[in-house]
């Protein structure tokens, strides 16, 4: 048992199983590793033979899981020795304990590359080995030709090359440029012709990687990729050794059509007739066999198969016998075939119209999510959450909910929120929706999001016909014992509002209905308290005749709270009480809250955020019913100039003045006589008109703030939408959903994801940027269920950019979708913006928006990590203006370090840890492509003050003033940010009081600026 | 990328072989076997061999008292990534003959060995299992 002469590896090996508990095994190792050190300390007599031994078992207890923090010269310093073994062992273990920052590596690079261009071709692949799992930048400028040489030499044998490939492919990832040699492409598809599998497995590694950021360079490829599909598909010429279970080597094929993929179509006809061919075979030929290993091998080559059709996207026969395929294995007992069924049919419902098809499996899909399998039943749940609409809306909520108490813990954060949002999205009527995120609370309410509750409120608010229904269901759910308390929350809040619409029923008198909240009051938290003293206040203003009994008992309570300990409870207290002694006034006062002005869930944003590709999951949302639409939007009445009745403006107004008891009646007078309520400047931070004001998540900074948020939020909305008036004369009612600079500035951070919405259309993006090309395309969807006509898009291309737009159809037919590609060239460093001027016609109405494209600077920004030798050189040598700049910016919105390397890695900036001695300080660097310059270096260093995090100072460096100057400017944008990217989604915060739109506020939304400038 | 690890761990939970193809600390690494560990290890035989975690999966496969985890990105072939479990593991059976969790644990550097001949940066390198085998052939005979 005992290894090759290294018997003291193998007597530590047993000690530490023998060792009977984890202290036993921590003194074992620690004693060994004092070992160890003692004797490289005293190196001297320390043969290769000992070195290796000790080497191995630091290996070992760096496998434990215990820190080996010093050795690593000695590791390293194998790699240098003659022999084959210690040496292998210094490659092996060298790349197990470093990474490729570390300083030793650099100590061997030439013994590495010496290796590499020997002639010992064990020691080559030993090189290469190491290169390709650890190799960093220093690696690839100083290895790339002589691994590119070995790769395709005619020379050399395979076992050689193969290892070469993937050791190019490292190189290439750190640095791009290593293929930029003249006719590579023409190289790779040589290389195609390979007869030996092992290096074409490597090879189709290399050429995926190559593929995927630069499709256009490898056209010449795609025919003998079919080919080799096609000979392994055929079994022709497939050495025994290459062959699985019968299966010429799945790990080839399934590589194959993954390189396939990338490539948008197959134009050649003799190619596609082939490939089809080859597909037809492999759908039509899978059977079922007994043996577990080649049934996997065969259906991991056919599920490779069926996502290579899927992306081709052409032939209808073959993507109904897909269809059918994956109906077929989501009913199959085998877990792994049902697994990869449900998570592929997910995936097709992105891709094609088959909604209808899938739907016939719903119950077998449901049963799913009932499976003992939690990797099942999450794919069953995105699947059903994917293939919902209004037709079966209410069938999959309810087994969603049912579900919901027996989910496991893990899922049903996620479980309530898609529950939330289909019920919100394809509620067949309102008084079901209530229900459902009744049930939920009442179920899951630790994992219903306040976001949840708020928009129920929302909902019951704008909606008339709904408040005695949800009043009644609110007052049933507080008989119920042990009551979570965000249902406490949302019961009291609506009772408050909506109780009296109950009065003559029995247990709702107003008594009644008091008595059962107080119950709860000693048992809530602080948050809940405000919430429960503002619906007793409301109480109290409903109770007509003015019950005497009822109000001392409310006073007593607010005489209570007066003196409580949260200054915001106390303040509610205190003024509530005042107010409430006003008699008749109160009623005036505390009126019922306005309707709410209809925006974006604040769900369906969540959910977006949530969402990986969101350009996917709009695909789902657009398919979206018109009447669903009509759902969500339950009310457009955005309260016009001057529509806002007095009473409610003195709502928002009276808290934040003081309390004498006439200034409120003169304040209405006031602003009543000279007719300018409206025009009135954003309340002021402190005002508490908010009822709910209180709520929202305590880490959110102060109270103050989160009422600002959505005041602005709604004053931005209000300015685009004036901005929308004028592009059209007037004449455009159709109002957009949710903030289009919102959206345009959440894509400049990210790439897929909605450009725009309104109730007819949906504007999706995905782009997908390679060094100075960018590929974008437009997915415009209509969410109507007669045509949208008349559609025209032209791209307004600054003179940066080369934009191709294909052909837009004038017409998207119903509830359709259209792709349109757009195709983009950066010439050079900018930051002016791209516009697309689209319009459409629906029915009489025409609609013309102007929407700017994220088509940014930072998209031709490509991360790259630099060592400290290769930064200060270039630092140092670009020593000031104008290709240096400097400059201190204040007024930054406060970020922490995370934070903002966060949003540097969405500026494609990439952070270097550990360049800068300084921790407050950020360094980054970032290669820019364009087609006039190539790549340049931009070197980036934020130096921040952790005492003002408003203020920092910011330098740029790179060869290329012009470009150092917009980055500069690109990156100050980005961190003096208007504060909305960053706050809470604004939604989140508690409902506002609808602000009528303030004119002259001297708040900038870029896209009003912008209509302005066209 | 790929494969981002391979791990060999027993019922216990203790691990007799880690390969990482992306650098991850020791911390990151002690909590990432952990959990999945864990995860795995709490799954029986009528659950299937895919474990999602964060932001990639866990294929896996039992042999007796050892489970082969391996991670890899979310749109990796499943299957093929399966199967690749059992290729190392014939692999491994032809060179040791009815290999069992001691030979791994006594022969750690030849188990090095023969996962570097076939994963090399994340990627499958090769798949003949003569190919994989023939370098620790040609050591054993030199020593």
């Amino acid at each position: 048992m005992a290894l090759s002469g290294m018997r003291g590896l193998s007597v530590f090996i047993s000690d530490i199983r023998n060792c009977q508990n984890k202290e036993q095994e921590r003194l074992r190792v620690d004693k060994e590793l004092g070992n160890i050190r003692t004797r490289f300390k005293n190196e001297k007599g320390l043969s290769p033979y000992e070195k290796k031994k000790y080497v191995w078992k630091m290996l070992y207890i760096y496998m434990l899981g215990y820190d080996v923090d010093f050795g690593h010269t000695e590791a390293v310093s194998l790699i240098s020795a003659p022999k084959y073994p210690e040496k292998q062992v210094g490659y092996i273990v060298t790349s197990c304990l470093l990474n490729e920052n570390h300083d030793f590596l650099r100590m061997v690079i030439n013994t590495v590359r010496n290796d590499i261009i020997g002639r010992n071709e064990t020691f080559q692949c030993l090189a290469l080995t190491m290169v390709g799992n650890i190799g960093g930048r220093d690696f690839s400028e100083s290895l790339a030709p002589d691994v590119q040489r070995l790769l395709i030499s005619s020379s050399c044998r395979p076992l050689v090359r193969k290892k070469a490939a993937l050791c190019l492919l490292r190189l290439y990832r750190k640095n791009p440029d290593v293929v930029n040699v003249d006719g590579w492409s023409d190289r790779m598809a040589q290389l195609l012709d390979e007869r030996d599998l092992g290096v074409l497995t490597s090879v189709m590694s290399l050429l995926v990687a190559l593929v995927s950021n630069n499709v256009d360079a490898y056209w010449n490829c795609l025919p003998k990729c079919v080919k080799i599909l096609e000979r392994l598909a055929r079994n022709q010429d497939i050495p025994q050794e290459y062959t699985y279970y019968g299966i010429p080597s799945p790990w080839l094929q399934v590589k194959t059509m993954r390189v396939l993929q990338y490539f948008p179509t197959v134009e050649d006809p003799n190619t596609r007739r082939a490939l089809f061919e080859v597909l037809q075979r492999i759908l039509m030929g899978t059977d079922v066999v007994k043996n577990v290993n080649k049934n996997n091998a065969s259906h991991a080559v056919l599920f490779e198969a069926l996502a290579l059709v899927m992306h081709l996207d052409a032939e209808k026969e073959m993507m109904s016998q897909c269809v059918a395929l994956l109906g077929k294995f989501i009913a199959v007992r085998e877990p792994n075939i049902r697994y990869l069924g449900l998570e592929n049919m997910t995936r097709m419902l992105l891709v094609t119209d088959v909604q209808d098809i899938i739907k016939r499996h719903q119950a077998q899909i449901i049963t799913s999510l009932k499976d003992p399998d939690i990797s099942i039943r999450r794919r069953a749940l995105d699947l059903l959450y994917g293939m919902c609409d209004i037709t079966n809306a209410k069938e999959i909520v309810e087994e969603l909910l049912q579900y919901l108490s027996t989910a496991d813990f893990a899922m049903r954060e996620e479980l309530a929120l898609k529950a939330a949002i289909l019920a919100e999205k394809f509620a067949p009527d309102l008084s079901w929706y209530v229900d459902v995120i009744l049930q939920l609370i009442d179920k899951a309410g630790d994992f219903v999001s306040d976001d949840i509750w708020y928009r129920v409120v929302q909902f019951v608010t704008n909606n008339e016909d709904l408040q005695p229904y949800a009043a009644v269901k609110a007052r049933e759910y507080l008989d119920k014992p042990a009551l979570h308390e965000t249902m406490v929350k949302v019961s009291a809040y609506i009772l408050g509002e909506y109780s009296h619409l109950l009065s003559r029923r029995p247990g709702c008198s107003p008594k009644e209905i008091f008595a059962i909240i107080n119950e709860k009051l000693p048992t809530v938290s602080t948050n809940t308290v405000a919430i429960l003293l503002s619906t007793f206040a409301k109480i109290l203003m409903h109770t007509q005749p003015p019950d005497p009994e009822l109000r001392e008992q409310i006073w007593s309570i607010f005489r209570k709270y007066e003196s409580y300990i949260d200054v915001e409870i106390q303040q509610r207290a205190v003024e509530y009480f005042a107010l409430s002694r006003k008699g008749e006034a109160l009623v005036d006062i505390l009126a019922e809250m306005p309707k709410f002005p209809e925006r974006q869930s604040a769900l369906l944003k969540k959910a977006e955020d949530i969402e990986v590709d969101t350009a996917e999951q709009s695909a789902i949302k657009l398919r979206t019913q018109q009447q669903t639409s009509n759902a969500l939007v339950v009310t457009d009445q955005r309260p016009t100039n001057g529509s806002l009745p007095v009473n409610q403006l003195n709502l928002v107004r009276i808290p934040s003045q003081n309390m004498e008891a006439t200034s409120h009646q003169e304040m209405s007078r006031e602003n009543g006589a000279v007719n300018k309520v409206d025009r009135e400047p954003v309340p002021s931070p402190d005002l508490i008109g908010d009822l709910l004001a209180i709520e929202g998540p305590p880490s959110a900074a102060v109270p103050a703030e989160q009422n600002m948020v959505p005041s602005v939020d709604a004053t931005a909305d209000a300015i685009g939408a004036l901005a929308l008036a004028t592009v059209n004369e007037e004449s455009n009612t159709v109002q957009p959903i949710g903030n289009i600079a919102d959206r345009y500035n959440a894509l400049c951070l990210k790439d897929s994801g909605v450009l725009y919405e309104d109730p007819h259309i949906q504007i999706g993006v995905k782009a997908e940027w390679r060094a100075h090309h960018g590929r974008v395309v437009l997915f415009l969807g209509n969410k109507n269920t007669s045509p949208l006509t008349s559609v025209r898009a032209v791209i307004l291309p600054p003179t940066h950019l080369k934009m191709e737009l294909s052909l837009v159809p004038e017409t998207i037919p119903p509830r359709a979708q259209v792709q349109c590609p757009l195709e983009v060239v950066n010439l050079r460093a900018s930051r002016d913006v791209a516009i697309l001027d689209f319009s459409y016609n629906f029915g009489t109405a025409a609609v013309n928006v102007k929407l700017r494209l994220p088509a940014v600077l930072s998209k031709f920004l490509q991360p790259v990590a630099v060592s400290a030798e290769e930064f200060f050189p270039q630092w140092k040598s670009l020593a000031g203006p104008p290709s240096k700049l400097q400059e201190v910016v204040r007024g930054v919105k406060p970020l922490s370090l995370p934070e903002m390397a966060n949003l540097f890695a969405s500026l494609h900036l990439g952070i270097t840890p550990g360049l800068d001695t300084n921790p407050n300080n950020l360094v980054a660097s970032a290669t820019f492509y364009s087609e006039t310059t190539r790549a340049i270096l931009c070197l980036i260093r934020v130096e921040t003050d952790p005492a003002d995090r408003t203020q920092l100072r910011l330098t740029i460096a790179s060869v290329d003033p012009t470009l150092t100057f917009e980055l500069k400017e690109l990156i100050k944008e980005n961190l003096v940010d208007i504060p909305k990217t960053t706050t809470p989604a604004p939604s989140q915060a508690p409902p506002l009081q609808p602000q009528s739109p303030v004119v002259g506020s001297g708040y900038n939304d870029p896209g009003a600026l912008l209509a302005g400038l066209l | 990328m790929g494969i981002r690890f391979v791990l060999l761990v027993n019922k216990q939970g203790q691990t007799r072989l880690a390969q990482y193809y992306e650098y991850l600390t020791l911390e990151e690494r002690r909590a990432l076997e952990g959990e999945i560990v864990r995860k795995c290890l709490a799954r029986n035989d009528q659950q299937c061999s895919f474990v999602e975690h964060r932001n990639y999966k866990v294929v896996y496969r039992r042999y007796a008292s050892l489970f082969f985890l391996v991670g890899v990105d979310n749109d990796e072939n499943e299957l093929a990534i399966l199967e690749f479990i059992h290729l190392l593991v014939e692999t491994m059976d032809r060179h040791f003959g009815n290999v069992c969790e001691l030979d791994i644990m006594f022969h750690l550097e030849k188990a090095h060995f023969m996962l570097e001949e076939m994963v090399m940066n994340g990627c499958i390198v090769e798949t003949s299992k003569t190919n994989i085998l023939s370098p620790i052939q040609l050591m054993d005979k030199a020593s």
